[in-house]
Order: C-alpha cells, then sequence, then structure tokens
C-alpha cells in the first residue's frame, strides 16, 4: 500500500489517493489535500459538509451519495458543487480522508 | 395458523409466492399476496417495444395465471405498514395481521425528481422507456422520426436493469441504419457515471463498442434540470447538451408506501441485511428484488438468485434456526448489441464482470464480454424462460452463487 505525507504526516493510501484509515485524518491534511484538489480555503460551509461525510462514514461504513448528502446535511446540491467543483460525493470524501463511496452496480 | 404476506406481484413477489407455497405446509400457513395491478408486465420486454420487435402485447399476462391455487391473492393498494404491529392497511381499509412479511415492492421511476422533465414535453419529445406507456410513446414518435440528436441521460444511480440504457443506444444505433437514416441521427450517451458502466473491464469494453458504433460518450454528467424550451439537458455545473429527442432513465426509487411506513432510506429503499436477505430492522421481514438497498444489481436475474437465498433463511427463520444462506450479490446479464448479437455480464459484490466463457449445462457455452450470436439468443430466451420457469418459480440450470469457472482474470 503507497504511503504519503500529508500535512507531515505519513498516512496510508489507496491508489487513488484516498486515505485508507479515517482515524488518521487532521483537520491541517484536510487543507492540504483540498488544496492539491484546488479548493484554496475551506469555509465553515465546505467544514460542515467534511464532518457530515466522516460521521455518516463512521455510522455505515461509506460515504454518502449526493442525493442524501443533500437530504441529510441539508446543503443544497447547487452549493454542493460550488464547494466541490467536480463531484462533491468523491471530492468531499477524499478531503474528508474516507474511502471512495461505493459506486452502484 | 400463521400468517404470511408478500407485498408486491412482480417478479421477485410472485418468484417468492410459488416457491413457499410448494413447501409450507397448508395446515399451518396461510399465503397472501397484495399488488395494486391485474396485469403483469414483463419490463425486459420495454426495451424492444420502441424498435418495433415486441408489441405491448407480446409483455403481459394476468397476474392470476401465475398465482398457485389456494393462496389469497388481494389487488388493492397498499397503504401502509406497521411493522411494530405486524399489520399492513390496504387502501380499502382492510387490515392484514402478519406473522412473517416478504417485501417485493419494486422500484420504478420518478420524473418529477427533476426539475423540468416531467412538464408538457414529457412523452412528447421527452420519453422513458421503462414504463409501458413510454415504451409505446417512443414507438409512435420514432415512426415519424426524420432525424437529429438523440440524447440517453442516466439521471442518477442506482436504476433498474444498469445495462438497459446501453442496450437502447445499441439498438437505436442498428435500428437507424435499418430505417437507412443513420446518417441523420447523433446518438450521444449522457451519464453521471465516470464511463460506460459501473465497473472498470466492463466499462472500458462498452466503452470501446460505443466508439465502434460512432456513438458520443458524455461521462460525470449530473443532471440539474431540462429546460424543454430550449431542448436541452443541463448539469449542476452548467454543463449544456442540446437535444431533439431525450430518452431519459429517471430517478429510481422504492414505492411511496416505503416512506409512508418510515421504512426506507432517501431513495426509498428498504435498509436489507446484503447476504441473509432479512430487514435490517425487523426479524420477521425479509426483502427482496429492486425494493433493497443492496449495493447488487437491480434485475430480474438478480431477483432469482435471491429468492433462493430468501426460501433457504424463511425457513430457517421459521423454524429458529440461524440463517445460513448467503446471497453473494450475483448478477447475470445479457446485453442486446444491436444486429442480432449480444454480450453477456456474469458478476457479483466482489468479482467484477470479467471475459471468458460462461457454462451453461444444455445449452450453452456463452462468451463473457464479447459479442456473439449466441448470446442474443440467450436474451431471446430469456422471455420464455420468464413465463414458463422464472415466474413459476422453478430450478433454472444456473446456480444462485456466482462460479469462477469459465472466467479470465
Ligand atoms: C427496460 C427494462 C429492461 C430490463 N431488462 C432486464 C433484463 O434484461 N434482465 C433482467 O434480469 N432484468 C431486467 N430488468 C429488470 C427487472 O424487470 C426487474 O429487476 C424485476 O422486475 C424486479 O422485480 P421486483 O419484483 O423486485 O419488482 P417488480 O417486478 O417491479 O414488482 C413490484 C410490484 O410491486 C407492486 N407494488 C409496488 N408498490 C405497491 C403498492 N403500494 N401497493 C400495491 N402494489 C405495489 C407493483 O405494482 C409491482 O407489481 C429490466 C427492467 C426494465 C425496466
Amino acid at each position: 500500500m503507497p504511503e504519503k505525507i500529508i500535512a507531515g504526516k505519513t498516512v496510508n493510501v489507496d491508489d487513488e489517493g484516498y486515505l485508507v484509515d479515517y482515524k488518521e485524518w487532521t483537520e491541517e491534511m484536510a487543507l492540504e489535500i483540498a488544496r492539491a484538489e484546488g479548493i484554496e480555503e475551506l469555509t465553515d460551509r465546505h467544514l460542515l459538509v467534511i464532518n457530515f461525510m466522516r460521521a455518516e462514514f463512521e455510522a455505515n461504513g461509506t460515504g454518502p451519495s449526493i442525493r442524501r448528502l443533500n437530504k441529510k446535511s441539508g446543503v443544497p446540491t447547487k452549493e454542493l458543487y460550488q464547494l466541490f467543483p467536480g463531484g462533491p460525493a468523491k471530492k468531499a470524501a477524499r478531503i474528508a480522508g474516507i474511502t471512495k463511496p461505493q459506486g452502484c452496480v | 395458523m400463521r400468517n404470511l404476506v408478500i407485498l408486491g406481484a412482480g417478479t421477485a413477489g410472485t418468484m417468492m409466492l410459488n416457491k413457499l407455497d410448494s413447501i409450507l405446509d397448508k395446515e399451518e400457513w396461510r399465503i397472501t399476496i397484495v399488488d395494486q395491478y391485474e396485469t403483469h408486465y414483463y419490463q425486459p420486454g420495454f426495451l424492444f417495444i420502441p424498435f418495433g420487435i415486441y408489441t405491448p402485447r407480446d409483455v403481459v399476462n394476468p397476474k392470476q395465471d401465475y398465482f398457485p391455487p389456494g393462496v389469497e391473492s388481494i389487488f388493492a393498494q397498499i397503504e401502509l405498514i406497521e411493522p411494530e404491529k405486524n399489520q399492513i392497511i390496504l387502501s380499502n381499509g382492510r387490515l392484514l395481521p402478519y406473522d412473517y412479511l416478504i417485501i417485493a415492492t419494486g422500484t420504478k421511476i420518478n420524473p418529477q425528481e427533476t426539475e423540468g422533465m416531467a412538464g408538457p414535453e414529457w412523452h412528447k419529445s421527452i420519453f422513458d422507456f421503462y414504463t409501458i406507456e413510454g415504451a409505446k410513446g417512443l414507438s409512435r414518435f420514432l415512426k415519424y422520426w426524420e432525424g437529429g440528436r438523440l440524447v440517453l441521460n442516466i439521471t442518477e444511480m442506482p436504476i433498474k436493469c444498469p445495462v438497459a440504457p446501453l442496450e437502447f443506444v445499441f439498438l437505436a444505433d442498428w435500428w437507424f441504419t435499418e430505417q437507412g437514416i443513420r446518417d441523420r441521427v447523433e446518438i450521444e450517451f449522457v451519464t453521471p457515471l465516470p464511463g460506460a458502466f459501473t465497473k472498470p473491464r466492463a466499462s472500458a469494453v462498452f466503452g470501446d463498442f460505443l466508439g465502434k458504433k460512432n456513438i458520443k460518450l458524455i461521462p460525470d454528467f449530473n443532471i440539474a434540470r431540462v429546460d424543454s424550451e430550449q431542448k436541452k439537458i443541463v448539469s449542476w455545473e452548467e454543463q449544456e447538451v442540446p437535444y431533439d429527442l431525450l430518452v431519459t432513465i429517471p430517478t429510481n426509487m422504492g414505492d411511496t408506501v416505503i416512506e409512508r411506513s418510515g421504512m426506507g432510506d432517501e431513495l426509498n429503499f428498504v435498509p436489507t441485511d446484503p447476504h441473509t436477505l432479512q430487514s435490517k430492522q425487523y426479524e420477521n421481514i425479509f426483502v427482496i428484488g429492486d425494493a433493497t438497498d443492496l449495493p447488487s444489481s437491480k434485475a430480474g436475474s438478480v431477483a432469482h438468485f435471491q429468492s433462493d437465498i430468501l426460501q433457504e433463511n424463511f425457513l430457517s427463520a421459521i423454524e429458529g434456526r440461524p440463517l445460513r444462506a448467503k446471497y453473494d450479490g450475483h448478477a447475470n446479464c445479457y446485453i442486446e448489441s444491436g444486429f442480432g448479437k449480444g454480450i453477456l455480464i456474469d458478476f457479483n459484490y466482489d468479482t467484477e464482470p470479467l471475459p471468458g466463457k460462461f457454462p451453461l449445462p444444455g445449452i450453452g457455452p456463452f462468451s463473457l464480454l464479447e459479442e456473439t450470436r449466441m448470446n442474443h439468443y440467450g436474451k431471446v430466451m430469456f422471455r420464455w424462460m420468464y413465463w414458463n420457469l422464472l415466474l413459476k418459480g422453478a430450478e433454472l440450470p444456473i446456480e444462485s452463487e456466482m462460479l469462477m469457472a469459465g472466467k479470465r482474470l
């Protein structure tokens, strides 16, 4: 498994760069991952989504779909795409330090 | 007397009814099945109606013909499930108490979930083919269409029969060629997925087929709204795709009775143990087919494999034994690829569709992830098997567990 240094900490990541153990995540790491993804600052709205993602992952073992994210966090879908351009579910999962959301078959 | 109630007499409900009716002791069990409609539709046949390959008459039979004698069948809408009280309320006010419940209420399309979709242009220039009305409407539309931009769009995942949208564009390519107007039709396949399909190897193979058939793939497109006046679909990131004919797979959701009963997730699918098929919340409730929240495909073949597992676990449950049978996510789909050919995929929770051979005693082998005539016949044969074996709960010459034999890693 590849290792990576994020915000000064060595962590395990999968082939696509998602954190393997969400417990290794810190808020400083979030900012560094976000910047690599082209998001310069993490606002309160970003953090709300990220914390929601982590809580969902803790409860269900997988990140939420965009529909679930919208319905349960109350953040409008349009805003989710503005906060995380290019795909809120995957991008927010990466920044939140959880594994890639399971696609459906 | 103990009561078993089955909700929904579609593919999965009818199959379970026949299986359990033949093994439960009638002195001890009363079985009741409920559905709102009296007509059973062979949904895989909807795909062929727009192209005139099947007529609506080819895909219907009375549900009643598939119920064994002696069971009580009720045609009424299910209003509410009250799992704490172990009872069902029907829209005609009737109460049905149960000891065990099997939920098989399936999934259906919800065009009203997307802004601008179910408006004045619905079934005029915007069609689905997941309902008989949509399939019939498309068939009429296509007869007179002179060509233009045909856009197929998947709204969001999961959808039932996730290969059906690919089959639709493959068949459209063939049909317009037959009509002599293929050069006047642009076909685009617009999907929220990163490629042509969910799993990497199959996605690459299907992506190649799209290219070879001159069908344009637009991936990662998450539709926000339909602008039916300007005839374009617009994504959440304001990407626009213009169309002349929009064929959409609207959001698929479980029935509203699941929502009313407070038993579903955000898409009204019932949280279900992925291996035992027991409800995650209630021990005396099992869920099968499209109504579950499982990450397996929503397909008739899946419901069939699940039915073997459910039968075993149901017998264990009523005798107070542990539930030992485990569903592995097995799915087996014939994909019509046009010009009299087809592609077959076979996979489960852990193993993605792989190339190779698929052995089927007496009939096979079929080729996996490859286009052959034999696979097309498999699809044609499926309709006969559906009415004559599958619905009746008969044994099919195919294992419910996925086998690796023949597959190439
Ligand atoms: C276009 C298309 C192509 C397909 N192609 C294939 C294919 O090639 N191979 C394959 O294996 N599968 C295919 N499928 C999928 C397959 O048809 C379904 O997965 C299968 O029918 C699911 O069975 P089910 O019993 O779960 O749901 P259904 O068969 O849909 O049955 C659900 C039943 O519940 C009833 N119901 C729901 N709510 C209520 C209520 N509140 N009150 C009363 N009754 C209610 C409905 O009336 C319905 O009869 C295709 C589907 C479509 C639409």
